[in-house]
């Protein structure tokens, strides 16, 4: 039956891509959740090669540009602008009034995909008369959302839950401000990116690069397991200022990281936390 | 006739008139029922999320939202949050994942069928309720295919006959029960196996 042929990708075949990308192309996805990358693997393998699981492994091994492809594929890259918004709303309420007792304000949205959330902050900045002393580098693994992030350019279908979504995180000003309707398209405007800084930078291999007042990491945790986790927890203690702010998703928490100690609850709904001073 | 003999896990999914439907389901269980349940409604995102709480006041039953990485137990309904699907690792633990929506949903009720299909096999029993689009038939067929036992609220009990019904209409049924019998017929075959 044709529902059934659609599942070719188990666990062996699962195993079997993640050895192949880190022998050819240098990527870990070994601390990767299963059933999430899976489901991702059975995507692309029916879109691709019309469920032939050995078409992907031939070009994923042998063909740079589709590999490219494959990358920005595997990993989950949805996000949207203020979501959740009773998390912004109370980074309006608890954070940016501490964050603005800094000269400079350095903040690092680690895994930005595509960037809403870097624009969705930089809206909550502006409006506390913060972004001009705000520095906020975007980082993900993939270079093509990194392109997306940099250009602010969304489409302009969902611009409208944007704005119901601004509301509620406590915005008051008129969102359509900030950017200009141009072909579908809704184009931030130029004075959100002066301070923005977008690079590559893998979670899972790379280090601590700066320090910073906070750090935005929602929705990416989901996705590793729980080594992987501890490690990138750790990545974000280290790459914090004392009493710097660590902000998750909704489900997400620092219970499975072995520095979780170094953290103290800000608000334990919106999962905003903070760097001791003394760690 | 439900026959929870060697089930581990049930799985219900519902849409539109899902909430009521949900409560009366649950309404009969006692607090000690044997089978860990996990239920996929179609729900609100971006708002703060009442439903655990109107669904627990119906039930004595253990109502929470399932986490990262949880272990799955008996004793308690899990309720996929809002703007996630809810998946599950072969290890028995949630995992979410906020990838595309599927069928316009997330939680998507075909993703948690699918994964309950690969991991528990015929050891599951799945349960489609109310709803107005067909999220969740294919999802039960997986599962009927893997061996699992399959139904779907009868169409004449449901507010929004729309999702049994594409469930019925490509076979991913065992057998249709009106609403007001579910919970009922579960609470007795629980009495059966303990």
């Amino acid at each position: 039956m044709a529902e059934a042929e659609r599942y070719v990708i188990g666990e062996v075949e699962v195993e079997r891509i993640i050895e192949v990308i880190f022998n050819k192309r240098g990527i870990d996805f070994s601390g990767y959740s299963r059933a999430s990358f899976s489901r991702r693997i059975q995507r692309i393998t029916d879109r691709d090669s019309n469920g032939d699981f050995e078409i992907i492994v031939q070009r994923v091994s042998e063909d740079k540009l589709y590999f490219d492809q494959f990358l920005k594929e595997v990993t989950v890259n949805v996000t949207e602008m203020f979501r959740d918004p009773s998390f912004f709303l109370a980074i309006r309420k608890k954070v940016l009034p501490e964050l603005g007792h800094h000269h400079k304000i350095r903040l690092w949205h680690a895994a930005c995909s595509t960037g809403e959330e870097v624009y969705s902050m930089a809206t909550l900045l502006h409006e506390s008369n913060l972004l001009e002393r705000s520095v906020i580098y975007g980082t993900d693994l993939n270079s093509d959302v990194l392109k997306k992030a940099k250009n602010g350019v969304y489409s302009a279908k969902n611009i409208r839950e944007y704005t119901t979504n601004y509301q509620r995180s406590g915005g008051s000003g008129n969102f359509s401000d900030y950017y200009q309707a141009a072909y579908g398209n809704a184009v931030f405007k130029e004075f959100f990116r002066k301070n923005m800084v977008f690079s590559e930078h893998n979670l899972v291999t790379d280090g601590s690069f700066n320090e910073f007042n906070l750090i935005m990491c929602r929705n990416v945790l989901i996705y590793f397991q729980k080594p992987l986790q501890s490690r990138v927890i750790r990545i974000f203690k280290e790459s914090l200022a004392p009493g710097g702010f660590l902000c998750l998703g909704s489900k997400e928490s620092l219970m499975f990281a072995d520095d979780h100690d170094a953290f103290e609850e800000v608000d334990a709904t919106q999962k905003i936390y903070r760097k001791k001073l003394v760690v | 006739m439900i026959d929870l003999t060697g089930i581990e896990l049930i799985v219900i999914g519902g849409s539109a008139g899902g909430i009521k439907a949900i409560t009366e389901v649950l309404k009969p269980l006692p607090k000690d029922f044997p089978v860990p349940i996990v239920i996929v409604l179609h729900r609100l995102k971006n708002v703060p999320s009442t439903l655990q709480s109107v669904i627990q006041y119906h039930t004595l039953l253990l109502v929470k939202e399932a986490d990262e990485k949880e272990t799955i137990k008996p004793r308690c309904a899990y309720i996929a949050p809002a703007n996630y699907h809810l998946l599950i690792e072969k290890d028995k633990t949630f995992a979410l994942d906020y990838s595309e929506v599927v069928k316009y949903s997330r939680p998507s009720i075909d993703i948690t069928f699918e994964c309950v299909a690969n991991v528990y096999g015929n050891k599951a029993l799945g349960i489609l309720l109310t709803g107005a689009n067909s999220d969740g038939a294919s999802g039960l067929l997986l599962m009927k295919l893997k061996g699992a036992k399959c139904y779907a609220q009868d169409p004449k009990s449901a507010e929004v006959s729309t999702m049994p019904q594409s469930a019925i209409d490509i076979g991913a049924t065992d057998e249709l029960i009106a609403l007001n019998r579910i919970g009922l017929l579960l609470k007795q075959a629980a009495l059966k196996i303990s």
